[in-house]
């Protein structure tokens, strides 16, 4: 089982990196862009166990220390 | 004066912030971060700066569990006094000592400059040697200096006089070069005894080395 987690700046917060992406692809010709955000994926590997156990793991470890919730969101998928 | 400064995989400023200290005549001892206590009767504890465990994650995010970080926890909440330099500030961010978060400079580039300071609030151990408004020159070098807090972490801030240092240019005119919120470059818990800020004052305490403006933030501890 496998868990992959998405961490982004929060909606509201300035992403600094996003729009220097942002600013380069339109240099690049790639118009029609609203907005570019950057984050992390991180993808942690499981032990046997239900999913639901796993999404709960995977949530305390996220809010310890994955995510630093004051400025990140995140979100949570488990796969096989 | 007792000084303790811990030591991470990957700080560099221990022995600049160990010298600091020494030469206002104060004992210190370097802390390993895997130490579980602190040296018996420390007065201060100075977490410095640098780059722990490589910035990886977010920085301060791995080194903010380390084992000495229980016991600086322990500390701080029995009122001890703690400050933290760059990386010491990242640090105690995101173990939840002090509010806010430091992200990437807005610019995202690496700034390292010799930077105006306006003193936002002197009412506190840190800066009593300062009045509000006087203008300081100090060193900076960091990434991640950009401050954030929400507007209602702001308002507590503002209200409880928790701000402590504002970047500026050379006239005293705001001038926030890494994005910060409010250019806030340090700031203190509710109780005023754990401080951090993203200048380096122990970089700034002679004048052959440019500025001595950072001798009166040291020395403001042991009065």
């Amino acid at each position: 089982m496998k868990a992959i987690v998405n961490v982004y700046l929060k909606q509201g917060v300035l992403d600094p990196q996003g729009k220097a992406a942002h600013h380069a692809l339109e240099s690049l010709g790639f118009h029609g862009i609203e907005d570019v955000r950057i984050g992390k994926q991180i993808v942690i590997k499981l032990g046997s166990m239900s999913k639901e156990e796993a999404q709960n793991k995977v949530k305390e470890m996220s809010e310890t220390l994955l995510a630093n919730t004051v400025i990140e969101d995140y979100d949570i998928k488990i796969v096989q | 004066m007792k000084v303790a400064v811990l030591r991470f995989p990957g700080t560099n400023c221990e022995f600049d912030t160990e010298y600091a200290f020494e030469k206002l005549g104060h004992d210190v001892a370097i802390v390993w971060h895997n130490d579980t206590l602190l040296p018996d009767g420390i007065d201060l504890v100075v977490v410095p700066g640098g780059f722990s465990y490589g910035d990886y994650l977010r920085s301060g995010s791995i080194a903010r569990f380390a084992p000495v970080m229980k016991a600086v926890t322990d500390f701080a909440k029995n009122g001890g006094k703690v400050l933290g330099i760059c990386n010491g500030f990242q640090i105690l961010t995101e173990a939840g000592l002090l509010p806010g978060a430091l992200k990437r400079n807005t610019n995202l580039h690496f700034i390292s400059k010799y930077q105006y300071l306006k003193v936002a609030n002197s009412d506190n151990a840190f800066l009593n040697k300062y009045k509000n408004s006087d203008i300081l020159h100090i060193p900076i070098a960091h990434a991640d200096g950009n401050y954030y807090i929400d507007d209602a972490g702001l308002e507590e801030l503002k209200k409880n006089g928790q701000i402590l240092l504002k970047y500026v240019d050379q006239n005293g005119n705001i001038d926030s070069i890494n994005g910060s919120v409010e250019a806030i470059a340090g700031v203190c818990n509710k109780e005023k005894n754990v401080f951090g800020l993203m200048p380096h004052p122990e970089r700034a305490i002679e004048i052959i080395l440019g500025s001595d403006d950072g001798i009166k933030m040291l020395q403001g501890f042991a009065s």
